[in-house]
């Protein structure tokens, strides 16, 4: 059977879930289902303060109480600078964070960590710490961490990478492409707009947790909630100075992640208290540690400028960041840089571009990766300011879009300028259905005829508005997914991979990968995954990487195994291999004679030149596929209490093939919620000394049912060249469009622009005020 | 204090903490499908039956089960085994990262013991207080409406 056809016997279809009926019953699967005899709880104290010195720390009256094993701080651990981002080598974001220092950036920061018999006697021993704080003024915001003689923030001399301490400029980019000044000046229609994105956060079900304990042989074991196992091997060896050969990783089922789990942050908090307990320590999160103290999305300021000729062709295309990364400036270069690489080709027929940025350092929580990754900071004000340009014009957005967006076989300079970190790679899109899903979506939605009126009914107006995106598929030259196959002599096979499925149905669609090759239903496929004792090296799940980095190694190692498998096949019928049909799970050849797959695996164990059939395959991407959507979204806005309700929204998307068409959907479907999430009503507040105050999810709503009643995704039939059997990426793309999709459907029912997310009523009230 | 009730089938007579929750309880006895999401009866994660309502483990006391049935998925049906409606989310594709399933599973069967042919705004309206951040809820939404066209045929237990 050709791979590269798409008459797929498992590819392509709604298999069974793998690890499906254990979820559905609830079985243990998850990291902290595990109970182990003599377990400690382990418990971090945390700073009240948004900037101090710590002067002095007494722990004896906390290690005095019965029950308490350890108590760890900055006094009784090594000092290594390091950064908590779970990112390739070498590392792009700066080493400015420490287990425990002794100065404290933000409330909520780690100060202490205790070990104690149960979960009392842990928070107990947190209130007998006694700390002593010289309290030091703190950055509470964007302008004051830029402003000329800013506190600052990371005056520690042992810190690395930093764009400029000095400044707290954790990392900047400055990208020009032609002269884009001069290109808007000559432009005949300009339309300029700033967004603002603010502290949001990831809320996967399950928070960070992880179970520490030893192997027989004295080695640290992780059972982690986490995104990528093998970062944390290689982190937690560096921050604890043991040898990674000391250390192995199990990810078990992960109940969501969304970037939060891309961080290394309780691994080796729990490793460092086993160490010095010599006992198990399990660890969690409490809700309000997972809003505080772990990750969230970089709040950032976007400006746009966009020229174009009266035709609608851009000829100039500005984008300027100012991004947030919070205490420390983890993933704060990348999440910069992606913000105008992932947006910038979408309208590859502008000459003249330029991204400019620059992330800085602030006494508030820290920034991480959330899913998006910047391109969804960008995508807000881009799609805004097309919205704008096309009312500019006199033009449909939806045919401002189609003349504008790069299509086959093209290409746009900003694949090669920007990169992760450093410089990119020059990539060729090989394949786009945008146009497609434009006017798919535009179709199914009923664009035109909502579009020539907004509706208004007493106090409520209704409008409708689109946007585009596009993300990457892994990220290129950077990444690397290996992945084992080996046989059973019960003609079965088990999947070794070291890609992450953290709830996205990775091990279920790399199963089909490897299903599709062998010839065999998926049930034939055991996955194991991830284990950095048993599964071979990947970065783990992020970038959108999974389906195209790691389905390619899956892809490349079933290859192998069937061609071992139709040399025994071939040896045993005695015909040349290369006249064998592997389908069905049997060989066959052409003279009528078959094998059964047990048959060669019992013949290849057991009986001649026996040997395990087994390969092992890598895969590094050499570009990065863009997957492309487009979005329609229709909202009521109650002009007299500001209220906005989602009537309706679409996402039309081209993932290549879509190997899971129910996972694909689902990944689309669940982005678009988190990002509706996110326009209407998602946002961390403060308070005036920078203690977060939005702490559990009453105060922080994410969607619920009702408040996305009619969210639809729908796949386009496409085909990526480069993909495992023509699939690219699909997990992050959907969160980048209800934000403008969304801000233009209200500015089509009101008239007013929405810039500042979320549009809480006090904001649309405000915005209608200032419109009248 | 010792409390008496009965889990999934199986009655246990155990000595509780005074201030134990439910969700406590159940984990303890190896009810592990009821998971902690936020502790403070925000999400519904620890949804479990008692005497067939849904409650959230985590805001109930581990007492009020005396005397009463406690119901987790566990105790609808197994791998080997699955209940229709627990084979109605497996395949509608309602499931992804799994932890708010079995939440959702039970809420889902108390409406179909209520309402044999529920609106997919009655669904809705049922699990308002079950937040899943996976899926978008359209596939939960489909599965319980497979699971009810499937209990009229005749498959359910």
């Amino acid at each position: 059977m050709a791979v590269t056809e798409r008459n797929y016997a498992v590819a392509g279809h709604n298999v069974t879930k793998v690890d499906g009926a254990a979820l559905v019953c609830g079985s243990p699967k998850f990291a902290l289902d595990v109970e182990l005899p003599g377990s400690l709880v382990g418990k971090i104290l945390r700073s009240p303060h948004a900037h101090a010195r710590i002067k002095s720390i007494d722990t004896a009256e906390a290690e005095s109480i019965p029950g308490v094993a350890c108590v760890l701080h900055h006094g009784n651990v090594p000092r290594i600078a390091h950064t908590t981002a779970g990112q390739g080598w070498p590392e792009p974001s700066p080493y400015d964070s420490f287990l425990f220092d002794s100065k404290v950036r933000y409330v909520g920061d780690q100060v202490a960590a205790v070990a104690a018999v149960d979960e009392r006697t842990a928070e107990q021993a947190l209130r007998k710490i006694r700390v002593e704080y010289e309290v030091l003024p703190p950055v509470l915001s964007l302008d004051e961490a830029l402003a000329e003689g800013a506190p600052v923030i990371h005056d520690e001399p042992d810190s690395e990478g930093i764009y400029d301490a000095t400044r707290n400029v954790a990392a900047a980019v400055d990208i020009p492409v032609g002269d884009v000044d001069a290109a808007l000046g000559r432009a005949e229609a300009t339309v300029e707009i700033t967004c603002e994105i603010p502290y949001s956060q990831h809320v996967p079900l399950e928070p960070h947790c992880v179970l520490a304990y030893f192997d027989e042989d004295g080695r640290l074991v992780l059972r982690t909630s986490t995104q990528v196992p093998f970062h944390v091997r290689r982190i937690v060896a560096r921050v604890l100075d043991i040898p990674m050969q000391r250390i192995r990783v199990i990810k078990p089922r992960i109940g969501g992640g969304f970037g939060v789990k891309q961080e290394i942050l309780l691994e080796p908090v729990a490793g460092a208290l086993a160490l010095r307990a010599r006992r198990p320590v399990r660890m969690a999160f409490s809700r309000e540690e997972e809003f505080v103290s772990s990750r969230t999305r970089h709040p950032m300021r976007v400006r746009v400028a966009v020229g174009a000729g009266k035709d609608g062709m851009l000829q100039a295309l500005e984008m300027e960041a100012t991004s947030n990364t919070g205490a420390y400036g983890t993933h704060a270069l990348t999440v910069l840089s992606n913000t105008g690489s992932k947006t910038l080709p979408l309208y590859n027929k502008a000459p003249a571009l330029r991204f400019h940025g620059r992330a800085a350092y602030t006494n508030l929580p820290v920034a991480g990766a959330y899913r998006g990754y910047g391109a969804t900071q960008g995508y807000f004000p881009l799609e805004v300011a097309m919205d704008q340009l096309a009312e500019a014009l006199g033009m449909d957005p939806v045919d401002l879009r189609l003349k504008n967006h790069i299509q086959e076989g093209e290409t746009s300079p900003i694949f090669e300028k920007i990169g992760e970190g450093r410089e990119g790679v020059p990539q060729v899109v090989r394949s786009c259905k945008l146009a497609e899903c434009l006017q798919v979506g535009e179709e199914r939605f009923g664009w035109r005829e909502k579009r020539a009126a907004p509706r208004h009914s007493g106090p409520w107006s209704y409008g409708v508005g689109v946007a585009c995106a596009m993300q990457g598929s892994g990220i290129t030259g950077i990444d690397m997914g290996a992945a084992t196959i080996m046989m059973t002599e019960d003609g079965s096979f088990r999947l070794h991979a070291g890609a992450t499925d953290l709830g996205t149905g990775s091990d279920t669609v790399l199963a089909q990968i490897a299903a599709e090759v062998l010839g065999v239903p998926v049930e034939k496929v055991t996955v194991y995954s991830s284990d950095t004792d048993f599964t071979p090296f990947d970065v783990g799940a992020y970038a959108s990487s999974t389906t195209y980095v790691s389905g390619t190694a899956v892809l490349r190692a079933a290859q192998d195994v069937r061609s071992q498998i139709l040399s025994v096949a071939a040896g045993a019928l005695s015909q040349p291999a290369e006249d064998l049909l592997l389908e069905g799970e049997r060989v066959r050849a052409p003279d009528g004679q078959s094998l059964t797959l047990a048959e060669v695996g019992h013949r290849a164990a057991y009986v001649v030149d026996q040997h395990q059939i087994a390969a092992t395959a890598s895969s590094v991407p050499q570009e990065s596929p863009p997957p492309f959507a487009a979005f329609f979204a229709e909202v009521g806005v109650d002009r007299e209490t500001g209220i906005v309700r989602l009537e309706r929204m679409l996402g039309v998307a081209d993932c290549g093939v879509a190997l899971h068409p129910d996972l694909a959907q689902g990944q689309l479907e669940g982005a678009m919620a988190q990002g509706v999430g996110q326009a209407l009503f998602e946002e961390l507040g403060f308070s005036q000394r920078g203690r977060c105050v939005t702490t559990n999810l009453l105060d922080y709503r994410i969607p619920a049912t009702l408040d996305v009643p009619d969210l639809q995704a729908v796949l386009l039939d496409s085909y990526e060249p480069s993909g495992p059997l023509g699939a690219k990426s699909i997990a992050e793309i959907g969160i980048n469009g209800p934000l403008p999709a969304l801000s233009n459907a209200m500015y089509h029912a009101l008239g007013v622009r929405l810039t500042r997310a979320p549009f809480t009523p006090a904001r649309v009230l405000e915005a209608l005020e200032q419109g009248r | 204090m010792k409390i008496q009730f009965e889990l999934n089938g199986t009655t246990h007579y155990v000595d509780i903490d005074a201030g134990e929750s439910l969700l406590n309880l159940v984990r303890r006895l190896g009810a592990l499908s009821a998971r902690s999401g936020c502790e403070v009866g925000d999400c519904g994660s620890c949804t479990v039956l008692l005497d067939g309502r849904p409650v959230r483990g985590c805001i109930t006391f581990a007492a009020k089960a005396q005397g009463r049935v406690v119901t987790t998925v566990e105790g609808l049906g197994t791998m080997d085994d699955l209940h229709p409606l627990q084979q109605a989310f497996l395949d509608t594709g309602a499931v992804q990262c799994g932890y708010c399933t079995p939440g959702m599973i039970l809420v889902a069967y108390e409406l179909l013991t209520k309402e044999e042919d529920p609106t997919a705004e009655q669904i809705r309206d049922a699990l308002a207080g079950n937040l899943c951040r996976c899926t978008g809820y359209r596939k939960i939404v489909d599965a319980v409406q497979l699971a009810a066209r499937r209990k009229a045929e005749g498959l359910w237990r």
